[in-house]
């Protein structure tokens, strides 16, 4: 315990970004695996783009979609190819930010919005609107929203007790979540075959057959919360610290935790109605970019990223690797990023950190 | 920085006809309290009385039923969260840090107050977590994870994450508590670097009645969320008022190395007159 310290030592304190009176912090690490991450991404996007029917290479992938190739390529990749990638990207990008979100407000990385009701609700909805016959491009959007937004209203009601404690949320949404799974499974046996089994095709979480009229109210939604997600990042770098410490920090911890849930909620829903429940993305993604860079938390930023290289990956695998049906992109997620999470999780442990 | 804090000589927290309740239980009634302004300002009680209840009504982490905490003249629950948490920190009992945060990282967050949207990490914040490392001897460990400190460490990360908030008033609830007999003492001589060198006000909630003589220059004894006594430690302590608020029957001797009341409990086994002849300090 002295004060003679290595010059080192204390310069190695956050590294500082500064153009006053704008200014940030610099973590090289998260940096660097964020600019891998949106490669990967990228390199997948176009992967996916160029398999099908008609393969083409990466390059006249990447000529159709900066609009130099020849017509008829641009025409297969723009027109029916992209709606299906670009679908993949923005559920991706949704599911991980709103897991990461919903992961940091309750410091419980269980809490995730497939876990505590939040995507069973919107299924729940979805599927009724399915069943009952109320099906179409918007009314599905309208749907996976009301439901998602129910259900995380319901749970935020039940779990409230001077204030809400994380563990109470998490509790309090797996029996949601199981509510909301029952009502799916009644109207699943009491809906006519066909019906029936449109909806379970949807629940499983399917790019399939995916047009510009899925991508739009995603992208909009996107284009709104996402900037929101990241200015809340501020705040929640406080609240993970605990309510009382977040309030003596002059974090206001009720209105923070409202418009965290409502911006997560938000980008669930319009996933959820644009690809179906697609499994484990949301818990997975923010748990697995925590991971790759290191930090306490799951940064937002990196787990979208993240979201979306696995339901790229999934997609992929489902069409391609397993040769003859085109699988819902659901079924691979599970299997894809449940060994990710398992390997990332015993590294750490081995390693001493993490956990 | 508001132009109050500029204009006046110090910090001036007090609290009128507060009424503080859990739900329906109320735990203090009616209580007039005035800190001193730079000084080191102990809660001594026994469990249950209502000194960390106190505590954290002060810091406005709970509201009052009846009556109001004033800082500067001004309830605080009407001075905006983010302004108040430039004037008054408070650490709560036993924090837990995410698995994996660097102490940087958490001294780092005690500078929210201070941030904004645009301006996340400006050169005074750089500045105060540096200070803030410096003050509690973290530097060494500033990349180390907050998970990984032994108790005494990790408590004075906390402290640090408290100095760098940099306000002029800094409430603790129990901040030696679950440490060592040594770390205590370490986390209590920082405490008083802090105040001594910073002139930060302090009001801490201690256990130790001997380490509250010696600590705190202002010593308010509760009971049953009322105060008995308040003032200097040689005034307030005294056999009597041991018994009476902690019903505990003692001798007060004289610590001889700072001088200040030492409380020695008599309990049912050792009650022995002539031990105290041996002492020979009771005063």
């Amino acid at each position: 315990m002295t004060d003679l310290l290595p010059a080192r030592s204390v310069d190695r304190i956050p590294y500082r970004l500064s153009t006053p009176p704008i200014s940030g912090v610099l973590r090289p690490r998260l940096a660097v695996v964020c600019v891998v991450l949106a490669l990967a991404v990228f390199l997948v996007f176009c992967w996916g783009i160029s398999v099908g029917d008609i393969p083409y290479s990466l390059v006249e992938v990447v000529q159709a979609l900066i609009g130099t190739g020849d017509a008829g390529t641009q025409l297969i990749v723009r027109e029916l190819r992209l709606p299906r990638a670009v679908t993949g990207l923005l559920v991706g990008i949704a599911f991980g930010v709103s897991g990461a979100l919903f992961q940091t407000m309750t410091l419980n990385p269980l809490a995730s919005p497939d876990m505590i009701g939040i995507t069973q609700g919107a299924g729940a909805a979805v599927v009724a609107g399915i069943v009952l016959g109320w099906d179409g491009g918007l009314s599905t959007q309208v749907l996976g929203l009301l439901g998602a937004l129910g259900a995380a209203l319901l749970v935020y009601a039940l779990a409230w007790k001077r204030g809400t404690t994380g563990y109470r949320i998490v509790l309090v949404g797996i029996g949601i979540a199981w509510i909301c799974t029952s009502v799916t499974d009644y109207l699943m046996a009491r809906g006519k075959q066909f019906e029936a089994q449109a909806a379970l095709g949807w629940l499983v979480g399917n790019l399939n057959g995916r047009t510009w009229d899925h991508v739009g109210p995603l992208a909009v939604v996107l284009a709104v919360l996402l900037p929101g997600a990241l200015l809340l990042g501020r705040l929640m770098r406080t609240l993970q610290l605990g309510d009382d410490v977040a309030r003596a920090l002059g974090t206001r911890v009720q209105p923070v935790r409202l418009a965290i849930l409502f911006t997560g909620v938000g980008l669930v829903a319009f996933g959820t109605a644009a690809a179906g429940p697609v499994a484990f993305v949301a818990l997975a993604a923010p748990q697995i970019a925590q991971r790759l860079a290191g930090t306490a938390w799951p940064p937002p930023i990196a787990a979208g990223l993240t979201g979306a290289l696995v339901v790229l990956s999934s997609d992929l695998i489902a069409r391609e690797l397993i040769s003859g049906t085109e699988l819902p992109v659901g079924i691979v997620t599970g299997v894809l990023g449940a060994p990710v999470l398992l390997w990332l999780l015993i590294r750490a442990n081995r390693a001493g950190s993490g956990g | 920085m508001s132009r109050e804090h500029l204009t006046k000589a110090g910090p001036d927290l007090r609290a009128e006809g507060l009424r503080l309740a859990y739900d329906q239980r109320v735990v203090v009634e009616d209580l007039d309290v005035a800190i001193p302004t730079g000084r080191i300002t102990a809660i001594v009680g026994a469990n249950a009385c209502g000194k960390s209840t106190l505590l954290r009504a002060l810091a406005r982490l709970l509201s009052p039923q009846a009556g109001s905490v004033k800082l500067d003249g001004r309830p605080v629950h009407s001075i905006p969260t983010r302004e108040l948490a430039q004037r008054l920190g408070i650490l709560p009992q036993s924090p837990v840090a995410p698995e994996g945060l660097t102490v940087v990282d958490l001294v780092g967050r005690g500078r929210s107050p201070h941030q904004t949207w645009w301006r996340q990490w400006s050169r005074s914040d750089e500045d105060a977590v540096r200070d803030a490392l410096r003050a509690t001897a973290m530097t060494d460990l500033a990349d180390r994870p907050v998970d990984e400190l032994s108790g005494g460490q990790r408590q004075r990360a906390w402290i640090a994450m408290a100095v760098a908030q940099g306000t002029p008033v800094l409430l603790l609830d129990e901040p030696t508590t679950y440490l060592d007999l040594a770390h205590q003492i370490d986390v209590l001589d920082l405490i008083t670097d802090l105040n001594r060198h910073e002139n930060r006000t302090v009001v801490m909630v201690l256990h130790d009645l001997n380490q509250a003589c010696r600590y705190a220059d202002h010593v308010i004894a509760m009971k049953s969320g009322r105060i008995v006594a308040e003032g200097l430690p040689t005034d307030v302590i005294s056999a009597d008022m041991v018994e009476e608020v902690f019903g505990l029957r003692c001798r007060i001797a004289t610590d001889p190395v700072s001088g200040t009341p030492m409380v020695i409990p008599v309990g049912r086994h050792h009650d022995n007159e002539d031990a105290v002849a041996v002492t020979g300090t009771a005063s």
